[in-house]
């Protein structure tokens, strides 16, 4: 056991710290701040997309894809090594990740040869971004249950209905599309999978106000919007099949819950009284924060595990699956010890103070519980798929789908 | 990067796996428990006669002078299987303190006797019901002499010799102290776990020899339990494992409302819980046996680390484990109770998890350290 780099680990590390370090600043306590991150505000898509730039010239971009679509073919491991190098300068977030996480992979297993080299490199460029239209208003957790409708019309289908919670639409140039093709086949086996130019005449978007007061996503109305056949990825019916493609990735890509952690909640309690008594004088406090502390480090030390498989060469366990149902329901716990250390004033909001992160932690914990996959959707994926436990008995199972139950 | 064991690591684990099958030492427990036994000697002579009892101890004295990774390994194992023998107190504290802090000669006249049998070592600390703490320290060491009583000192019946924390003059001092003299007396102390044993033991002036330097008994002491952490955290996730791997084969086996009980998402949200649980215990559980193995300076850190999380999933899991069986969990006849049993007396053995928390506290005050 060792945590050192390979010799050619470590080489790698050194040239992307070097890049990095050359073009970008390395994070500071002050830099470092929740303002950073908010997403729709015109100044930081312009940041993200000059960020894009400037590592799709030097080859930074999208490195392990291959060379053709302007990656280096780089390993899973090299693929960490870069995003860990990179995390550690302040860079601009929140634009790119879906298309390049999600919508990326589809187009590289899906789409033809011309349609890769028409699409992929603007995508790694950042000139084009990309958005992933899957959820539906009836159709959650439970995203099969999905009813856009698309009918097909020689060449081109025409598609209706309603997305929601699309990140990014409203600055987005093309989209990932799953719709219904046929309600009277069962729910899994009727729906088929598009890209979609999101400026397309029919194409509604209109912003959702978050319980934060942000609008990070969208909903997305279409209205006989004309998408042509050679648009679709994959075949007629195979939806399910290439959608469980991204929503895996998507699973990667979500991951850990940013923000305050064990070390920032141990060090507000050493600033805060409570009863003449500093705050980590006081048992309660200590064994939360221990707590918190350990489940940080098994964290920490699971994506080790991950990391020295790929290492090895080997495929990793299914062990970083725990990662956003224990990550996410932290943030939230330390959230709420935060607000709860400042007592009767822990409520009010300051921008210039530091405390405010652990208010925004308490907010947005709240979604990153329900985001990628709810705990409850990611405990029943452990159980079936780690577990081996058998599905729950369904209601759905061998109906056409507009024969299914849906309580309206 | 490798946060893992090697090929030859995970080859000694597996063989150590296929040993203690073979063996069938889930069925050796229930006879310990079935009997007034504490111990099983068959199994124990085995054990020996492999050789794990030398794993850490250097070839010039006759052990395999391997490291703390291939005892973590074979910890899983025993605690995947409740193997019912004196290994932890023998192995984990008596002889990890004799190889830290014995003199050349302490070393010589007894690391020998541990690779053969010869000699069974246990640690001796607690003296009232409350946690054990430098000033709560009565037992005596005067003029090379040990008096007073200590209870709950696991495994002393079968134990040939102890380490005994013992208060000397205004410090504490660790002593060596041969169990068999007339001056020592034992009784058995009943506990929760039959397949386990833990007695109060008596010192009435007996010779006692100091091991280590003689004013950092304390400090000394909690290196020990540092060490002692890490290898009960490899115990408690084996058998966490174990009884995670029993609760799934259950919930697949039983039905209920024409189902395996398996598929409904209450046992699944259940499951899942634990095996979240050990896996964060696991990763934690390897970066402790790394920082044990390479003596690294964030140790105490490490070892509260991983023992706070083994303790949460092993409790958590063996609990589990019960209710996940229903009715059946709650008998003599299922396995369940060992593993439930177990946990509580791996757990309570190195002291109780509100300790460790306050533990690792204290490590992340000293020694600042950073996730």
């Amino acid at each position: 056991m060792d945590f050192n780099d390979t010799p050619q680990e470590a080489e790698f590390r050194a040239k992307c710290r070097t890049w990095l370090e050359a073009n970008a600043e390395l994070k500071t306590k002050k830099t470092n701040s929740a303002k950073n991150m908010n997403v729709g505000n015109k100044s930081l898509l312009e940041a993200a997309a000059e960020w894009q730039k400037k590592k799709y010239d030097a080859g930074w971009a999208m490195i392990h894809w291959p060379k053709e679509f302007g990656g280096i073919g780089a390993t899973p491991i090299e693929r960490i090594i870069w995003a860990q190098e990179e995390s550690k300068f302040n860079v601009p977030k929140g634009v790119y990740e879906i298309g390049l996480g999600m919508a990326g992979p589809v187009m590289m297993e899906y789409a033809t040869d011309e349609q890769k080299e028409r699409y992929l490199p603007p995508m790694a460029e950042g000139k084009e971004i990309w958005c992933q239209l899957f959820s539906e208003p009836s159709a959650g957790s439970d995203v099969a249950g999905l009813r856009s409708k698309a009918v097909q019309d020689g060449e081109n289908w025409i598609v209706n209905g309603q997305k929601v919670w699309t990140s990014g639409a409203h600055f987005s140039d093309y989209g990932i599309l799953v719709v219904r093709h046929d309600p009277s086949l069962e729910k899994h086996k009727g729906l088929t999978f598009f890209f979609v130019d999101m400026k397309s005449p029919g194409i509604e978007v209109k912003p959702i106000k978050q319980l934060t007061g942000g609008s990070s996503f969208n909903e997305v109305y279409f209205n006989d919007v004309v998408i042509p056949d050679s648009q679709r990825l994959g075949e007629i019916g195979d939806g399910w099949k290439v959608a469980i493609t991204t929503l895996m990735n998507e699973r990667l890509a979500v991951g850990d819950a940013d923000g305050v952690d064990a070390n920032e909640a141990f060090e507000l309690a050493k600033k805060h009284d409570k009863d003449g008594e500093q705050l980590i004088d006081n048992n309660a406090v200590r064994e939360s924060i221990a707590d918190w502390y350990c489940e940080a480090s098994g964290l920490k030390n699971t994506k080790l595990r991950t990391m020295s498989a790929l290492s090895r060469g080997d495929t990793p366990g299914p062990e970083a699956s725990i990662t956003k149902i224990v990550s996410a329901n932290k943030l939230q716990a330390i959230g709420n010890f935060g607000m709860d250390s400042s007592d009767m004033s822990g409520m009010l909001m300051d921008e210039e103070s530091d405390f405010i992160k652990f208010q925004m932690a308490w907010m947005g914990a709240a979604g990153l519980r329900i985001a990628g996959g709810t705990d409850e959707i990611l405990k029943n994926i452990i159980a079936e798929r780690v577990l081996g436990l058998p599905q729950e008995a369904r209601a759905d199972k061998g109906l056409a789908f507009k024969d299914i139950p849906s309580g309206s | 990067m490798n946060l893992d064991f090697s090929d030859d690591q995970k080859l000694l684990q597996e063989e150590a796996k296929k040993f203690l099958t073979k063996e069938d030492a889930l069925k050796i427990n229930r006879a310990v428990m079935d009997s007034d036994k504490t111990f099983d000697q068959g199994l124990w002579d085995k054990i020996v006669e492999l050789g794990w009892t030398g794993i850490r101890i250097p070839e010039e004295y006759q052990g395999l002078g391997l490291s703390h990774l291939e005892l973590c390994v074979i910890a899983e194992e025993l605690g995947r299987q409740l193997a019912p023998v004196p290994f932890s107190s023998s192995v984990y504290l008596f002889t990890e303190a004799l190889i830290e802090f014995g003199s050349e000669q302490q070393k010589n006249s007894i690391l020998p006797k541990l690779v053969s049998g010869d000699v069974i070592g246990t640690l001796a600390i607690a003296e009232t019901n409350s946690a054990p703490h430098k000033d709560n320290i009565l037992v005596e060491l005067k003029d090379g002499k040990l008096s007073g009583t200590k209870i709950a000192v696991p495994d002393a019946e079968v134990a040939t010799h102890a380490v005994v924390v013992a208060k000397n003059g205004d410090s504490v001092s660790l002593c060596v102290v041969d169990l068999n003299s007339n001056d020592v007396e034992i009784n058995v102390q009943r506990n929760i776990d039959e397949s386990r044993g833990y007695y109060s033991v008596s010192f009435n002036d007996v010779d006692a020899e100091i091991i280590g330097d003689e004013d950092s008994g304390w400090s000394n002491l909690e290196k020990i339990m540092d060490h002692a952490a890490v290898l009960f955290s490899f115990e408690q996730i084996g058998g966490a494992q174990a009884s995670l791997d029993m609760a799934n084969t259950y919930a697949k086996e039983r039905y209920a409302f024409g189902r395996p009980i398996g598929s409904f998402q209450s046992m699944k949200h259940k499951l899942a819980d634990m095996y979240v649980a050990l896996t964060l215990a696991k990763s934690n559980s390897f970066y402790g046996a790394w920082a044990l193995s390479s003596n690294a300076a964030e140790l105490p850190t490490a070892a509260a680390t991983a023992r706070v999380s083994a303790t949460k999933a092993f409790q958590l899991c063996s609990q589990e484990n019960i209710q996940t069986h229903g009715g059946n969990g709650f008998t003599w006849e299922y396995d369940c109770h060992m593993f439930y049993k177990r946990s509580k007396v791996l757990s309570l053995n190195l002291g109780s998890l509100p300790s460790w928390r306050e533990k690792l506290i204290k490590s992340l005050e000293q020694a600042n350290v950073k996730l």
